[in-house]
């Protein structure tokens, strides 16, 4: 048999007919990202490859990187290989990256969910004879409810907060996760606070084109009292600290998948937990792969183990790739992992 | 269902107790008299039977979510609730129930008459008409492990505010032998005689713990005696009858036979608050022997001679049918001191000593002979003061030893449940033998959920070998682990077992080689065993 199109290597996903790498997580010589989280887009690359869209996050981020971009479903010819991106649907910019050599095709999903959120560009599945998939949520308690019904959940909690004098503060990931928030926030209910650095990522959103509400950025001279009935969106870091009390009696939210679960959400320490994830859940995970028609799949970041069985039981050639995003454990993630 | 599940979800989403406590009192506010008699039956461990297997329940729940049963398992194990696995992995109801929580609960209750294939198919129609809150509060009512946060106390709060009455009042009548089959919520709630029931004891009145003697005044205001580790008990005769309550509220009259002749021992009307320990005819013999008797609902004549037990009584809370609790504690002493003088020798109860002290540090040193009393440290109660209902601050003080401590070697980490699902909690810890590490002990508790996060993270990425749920960690990190008290036990690899182990501390300044050894436990047992 030849040699597969990617292999893993220490440092990364690696395809030797083009000598690049895909996510690496040391540095390479020329790396391919897949959207700018900070466990698939590192510092440290001597050339980077991106969508357009992704890009500006990624040096908003990491710097002043020397790199190239592609619009999605863009060819590219790389030594003997064919690349292209293909919408992940994950946060704004995120791409699956196809790899082609010599008709052999294999797709590197990054990190994705299949349902629209109205934000960023949605997943498209590509068909593929190897698929190398993401499975953070890959059990099947796993089941997100339309994101409408989560955004009425949202704003009821923040118009009742608003009535009783409380400020609402929503933890959620600065890049994505904060965004896609915004996005679903009833903007008629009170002023919208952002803490710097979702301020900083919204900025570079707004300037590609993405349309997010009007935001006030929360600076020291920001007179905090002056915004009754607002709701703040801030990084998860901040619950519990002395930043997040100078704004008075609060009510505390946290966005993400992990919430499903009540031992999660309790941990948390938040008053509230609000199920949205930028990950597919169980079923769009097997929709997904079901869709690209892969023979073999390749499974990382998330409840790997557990996930591939069950493939294999549904007759499916499946495998653990132990990746270093994330962790490379099935059961990593609801107290490391903010990002989902 | 639906009021109840809704409760559930204001209460699940939040950690504030004045708005968990504005959740029940609303709900007791305005459900039917039918599912407040059954909440709070909930709400103080009186659940109904359980009417199904768990294991049963595992199989129909994958089945109908139309995965491998393996496949459930291992979604509960990251769950870490069964109750809320099966809700979550369940496909969409197709219906909906407007029906009440009583209605649900003899739903269930009707099903242990039934057949194993009639409670499939009611079970798996009545997932189909629950949403996820309703089903999971369902599941817990089937499976019988309610716990969401609200305590008994906290009930009876709510429960207060929504009926006018005292807090202490109700919490006397909640106490005791009772459930929805026989009483009602008028009767039980509003009723004018809540001393109807003879076998009805008194809420307990509990200690806080304390560390510093000089903010208490004079000496002189307290009262001190031995802190046992026995079981605390209220033993209630009346009418003719005996009945032991644990703290816990469970009847235990019948694991006690030894007790029975105090039913005639002591006069009709008598209350009295202590502590039961296994009696070796001068002092307690360790938990370990009591432990034997607890587990035994009915007891073989050998143990019952082995390992008699007894009440150290020291407090009076009813005598001729009077209720003492406002009393003064000196004179509830007083009164029993002189009611136990009457008793025969031979009666399986006496009072529990008072230590003499004439100022705080003799008090100090004779807490420091505490292991050698077989006690666990002091107790130190105000002379003038009532008894309590719950855990009052200021008249009552718990001022225990300070534990015995050993470093040891985690060895074994599993993962916890409920709101530690997913995160690895319970570990095996190990004490050097030469170059050998023997499994001594294993412990839960003790360390933040920062620690354990960090723990966790670190257990992911030097898990060397997986028995099943339990991984083999490489043996790196030292613990400060600290115990109560230690005994010889032949079912231990390390033949020894401890009371009480717990984390003390993380201690990453030191290296395993740092860590104690099994001599060294040894020794304490000769010590302290």
């Amino acid at each position: 048999m030849a040699t597969p199109v990617l292999t893993l290597t220490d440092r990364g996903l690696y395809c030797a007919a083009g000598d690049f790498f895909i996510d690496p997580w040391r540095p390479v010589d020329r790396a391919l990202i897949t959207h700018a989280h900070a466990d698939h887009a590192r510092p440290g690359h001597r050339r980077y490859l991106c969508t357009d869209a992704c890009m500006p996050v990624m040096r908003h981020r990491l710097g002043d990187i020397t790199g190239d971009t592609i619009r999605y479903g863009e060819t590219r010819r790389i030594g003997d290989a064919t690349v292209s991106f293909h919408p992940a649907g994950h946060v704004p910019g995120s791409a699956q990256i196809r790899v082609e050599v010599a008709g052999e095709v294999w797709v590197v999903s990054g990190d994705y969910k299949t349902e629209p959120d109205g934000l960023c560009e949605p997943y498209e599945p590509v068909r593929c004879h190897s698929f190398i998939s993401e499975c953070t949520f890959g059990l099947p308690v796993f089941r997100w409810q339309p994101q409408t019904i989560v955004a009425a959940q949202i704003n009821a909690w923040w118009a009742e907060n608003a009535a009783q004098g409380r400020v609402s503060l929503l933890a959620a990931y600065s890049l994505g996760k904060a965004q896609r928030l915004l996005h679903l926030l009833d903007p008629a209910i009170g002023p919208i606070l952002t803490h710097a650095a979702v301020e900083n990522t919204n900025a570079v959103l707004r300037a590609q084109g993405l349309a997010l509400p009007d935001t006030i950025r929360i600076t020291p001279e920001l007179d905090r009292k002056a915004h009754p009935g607002a709701l703040i969106v801030a990084p998860p870091a901040v619950l519990g600290s002395p930043w997040a009390r100078r704004f008075g009696p609060l009510s505390t939210g946290f966005a993400s998948g992990w919430m499903q679960m009540r031992g999660v959400r309790r941990r948390r320490a938040a008053d509230r937990g609000f199920v949205i994830s930028d990950h597919a859940d169980w079923a769009g995970l097997l929709e997904a792969i079901k869709a690209t028609g892969a023979e073999s799949l390749y499974l990382t970041h998330g409840y790997t183990e557990i996930f591939t069985r069950h493939l294999r039981e549904s007759g499916h050639d499946a495998h653990v790739l132990a990746t270093e995003y994330g962790g490379e454990d099935g059961d990593d993630g609801p107290d490391t992992g903010d990002a989902a | 269902m639906k009021r109840f599940a809704a409760l559930f979800t204001v209460i699940d989403q939040t950690t504030r107790t004045s708005a968990k406590v504005a959740a029940l009192a609303d709900y007791f506010a305005t459900a039917p008299d039918e599912d407040k008699l059954w909440t709070i039956a909930i709400f103080s461990g009186r659940r109904p039977k359980r009417a199904v297997t768990t294991t049963r329940l595992r199989d129909w729940a994958a089945e109908a979510a139309g995965i491998s049963l393996w496949l459930f398992e291992d979604a509960y194990a990251v769950v870490g609730d069964l109750a809320e696995t099966i809700a979550l992995v369940l496909p969409p109801a197709t219906g909906s129930a407007d029906d009440s929580l009583s209605f649900w609960i003899n739903h269930l209750r009707d099903l242990g008459d039934s057949d194993d294939e009639a409670r499939k198919v009611a079970v798996l129609a009545a997932w189909d008409r629950l949403d996820t809150t309703e089903r999971l509060v369902f599941n817990k009512l089937l499976t019988g492990g309610f716990r969401m946060g609200v305590s008994q106390k906290l009930m009876t709060r709510a429960l207060a505010q929504a009926t006018g009455q005292p807090e202490a009042e109700l919490a006397h009548r909640l106490m005791g032998n009772w459930s929805p089959d026989t009483t009602s919520f008028a009767t039980l709630i509003e009723a004018d005689d809540p001393a109807a029931d003879l076998s009805r004891p008194y809420p307990f009145c509990l200690a806080h713990g304390i560390d510093d003697l000089d903010a208490l005044g004079p000496v002189t205001d307290w009262q001190a005696e031995w802190k046992w580790d026995g079981i605390r008990a209220q033993v209630i005769a009346r009418g003719g009858a005996l009945h032991v309550w644990s703290r816990g509220e469970e009847l235990m009259t019948d694991r006690f036979p030894e007790l029975a002749r105090l039913a005639g021992d002591l006069p009709g009307g008598t209350v009295l608050d202590g502590e039961l320990v296994a009696w070796d005819g001068t002092a307690p013999l360790p938990f370990a022997a009591l432990q034997k008797r607890i587990t035994r609902k009915t007891v073989p004549k050998k143990l019952l001679a082995e390992t008699p037990v007894i009440l150290l009584a020291y407090d009076l809370l009813e005598a001729g049918g009077a209720d003492l609790r406002a009393t003064p504690l000196q004179d509830r002493r007083t009164a029993m001191d002189r009611m136990l003088a009457s008793l025969p020798p031979d009666a399986p109860l006496r009072p529990s000593p008072l230590i003499a002290a004439t100022d705080w540090d003799s008090l100090r040193a004779q807490r420091g002979t505490a292991r050698q009393m077989k006690a666990e440290g002091l107790m130190i109660k105000r002379l003038s003061s009532p008894y309590q209902v719950g855990r009052k601050r200021g008249d009552w003080w718990k001022w225990k030893l300070d534990p015995l401590t050993v470093d040891a070697v985690m060895i074994y980490a599993q993962a916890g449940h409920g709101r530690r699902a997913n995160l690895f909690t319970d570990f095996t810890f190990a004490v050097w033998q030469g170059n050998d590490l023997v499994p001594f002990t294993k412990a839960y508790s003790g360390l933040t959920d920062a620690e354990f996060g960090q723990i966790t993270r670190w257990v992911r990425q030097n898990t060397l070998q997986r028995f099943g749920p339990v991984r083999q960690v490489t043996p790196h990190h030292v613990f400060e682990i600290a115990f109560e008290g230690i005994q010889e036990s032949p079912r231990h690899k390390s033949g020894i077992a401890l009371r009480f182990p717990r984390m003390l501390r993380w201690r990453q300044d030191k290296t395993v080689d740092q860590a104690d050894t099994l001599d060294h436990l040894r020794e304490m047992l000769a010590q302290y065993g």
